[in-house]
């Protein structure tokens, strides 16, 4: 008996989102209880569920995980986006590593000042067009497949086009000197599953706005005063 | 043809030094290239070794692996310090992310500004021997086995036991609340591959000192 896999965190975007997209892209139905209160955060953790205290937890196979990396590799791995062997995981896992990097300069934006918010989108543009989508374009430019490994569809595509996406709000059109990363992304976006999950009704969340900064500041009771690094 | 794995940092602790615990805990012998000169590093990168400009660097297998955790699965993954299926990874990875949390705090210490080195070094404490320590030594509590996940060595123990000694360096007493844990550093400790890399003269590197703050500083100035 399988029950579906269930995501605890806020109703928005936050370390959460990369794992709605992975399961999503799987094509796996998942249920959400969003945190909305400090009251509810306390009882999960004095309920013993989160192993660190802290969220994303995702009620998955028996198990009450946390860490996002821990839940995205295993739920690639179970669903076969990880590569066929070793090296193509290593492959996976290096380029997961940068885009994760690249979203971490986004993760922080909605709860910077103002100012800090205009000078952080500059960094975003350029840590993104100089250090990642150069990476990425290169990468498939080589070898000339529709995938950026092993000519298979994986857990790196998926994130690789959350990242694109999440730039591209930032602005629009970060994209432009990179012909590879604009095929890749019209590819993936058709994709059924990826396709589904980009329209509307779907669980993917939005643009992190004020009152999303406002419940996570009350629940977690952290994050006043942040700095762009 | 396969030679030793080539390890390409600073000469310090850093991201790399997690590399060096896991391949010395699998008795894996490795070379080391030190970064001293933002030359040195300049040339990397117009050499296009590195994937996004950054160390550390590991060439292993006809690899040049960046990313300190895809290394690091890699080595594990090779070496069998990875668990048996899907599940015992599962658990290695979320004890593997959490001590990397708590060794994150570590890294960023000796970069601290002066005014706020007393309050990073609290928060360490605090973080040690409220949220991650009790944890471990509830699982190990809970199972009585030597070994965190399946009753076998693997790369969760490696990160567990470099963690408590980097925190011990910090705060020396604070494993007197946890006597699992203490056991456990034994234990580990005395593994004869930990053992050997815990000795002088092993690839280990100290704390990191002034001069090391001074080379990453140097190298890495843009």
């Amino acid at each position: 008996m399988s029950r579906k896999p269930k995501l605890y965190y806020f109703n928005g975007r936050g370390k959460m989102e990369s794992i709605r997209w992975l399961l999503a892209a799987a094509g796996v139905e998942f249920e959400e209880e969003f945190l909305e209160t400090r009251e509810q955060y306390e009882k999960l953790m004095q309920g013993g569920s989160l192993l660190f205290q802290q969220v994303p937890m995702v009620e998955i196979d028996g198990m009450k995980m946390v860490q996002t990396r821990a839940i995205l590799s295993y739920i690639a791995a179970k669903y076969n986006l990880y590569g066929k062997d070793l090296k193509e995981r290593a492959l996976i896992d290096m380029y997961v590593g940068g885009t994760d990097d690249l979203m971490g300069f986004i993760m922080m934006f909605p709860f910077l000042s103002a100012e800090d918010k205009e000078k952080q989108r500059a960094v975003i543009v350029q840590k993104a067009t100089s250090r990642y989508f150069p990476a990425y374009e290169k990468v498939l430019k080589d070898h000339g497949q529709d995938f950026l490994v092993g000519n298979n569809f994986s857990w790196a595509d998926v994130h690789l086009l959350e990242a694109i996406l999440m730039v591209e709000e930032k602005k629009s059109d970060v994209l432009s000197g990179f012909p590879q990363l604009q095929a890749f992304k019209a590819r993936i976006s058709s994709i059924p599953t990826i396709k589904k999950f980009l329209e509307p009704g779907s669980q993917r969340k939005p643009v992190p706005d004020d009152k999303y900064v406002e419940t996570v500041r009350r629940v977690l009771r952290m994050y006043y005063d942040v700095k762009a690094n | 043809m396969s030679g030793k794995p080539r390890l390409t940092y600073l000469n310090g602790r850093g991201r790399m030094e997690p590399v060096r615990w896991l391949l010395a805990a699998a008795g894996v012998e490795f070379e080391e290239v030190f970064l001293q000169t933002k030359e040195q590093y300049d040339k990397l990168i117009k050499d296009g070794v590195l994937l996004f400009q950054q160390v550390p660097l590991v060439e292993i297998d006809g690899m040049k692996m960046v990313q300190t955790r895809a290394i690091l699965s890699y080595i594990a993954g090779k070496y069998n310090l990875y668990g048996k299926d899907l599940k015992e990874r599962a658990l290695i990875d979320m004890y593997v992310e959490g001590i990397s949390d708590l060794m994150q705090i570590i890294l960023m210490l000796p970069f601290s500004p002066p005014d706020a080195k007393e309050k990073n070094l609290d928060s360490l404490k605090e973080k040690a021997t409220n949220r991650y320590f009790p944890v471990f030594e509830k699982v190990l509590k809970q199972h009585g086995q030597d070994f965190l996940v399946g009753n076998k060595f693997s790369w969760a123990d490696v990160q567990l036991i470099e963690a408590i000694l980097a925190v011990e360096e910090k705060i020396p007493a604070v494993l007197s609340g946890f006597p699992q844990l203490q056991a456990f550093k034994t234990k580990m400790s005395n593994m004869p591959t930990i053992k050997k890399f815990l000795q002088p003269g092993s690839p280990r590197k100290p704390p990191p000192d002034d001069h090391y703050v001074e080379t990453v500083l140097k190298v890495f100035k843009r």
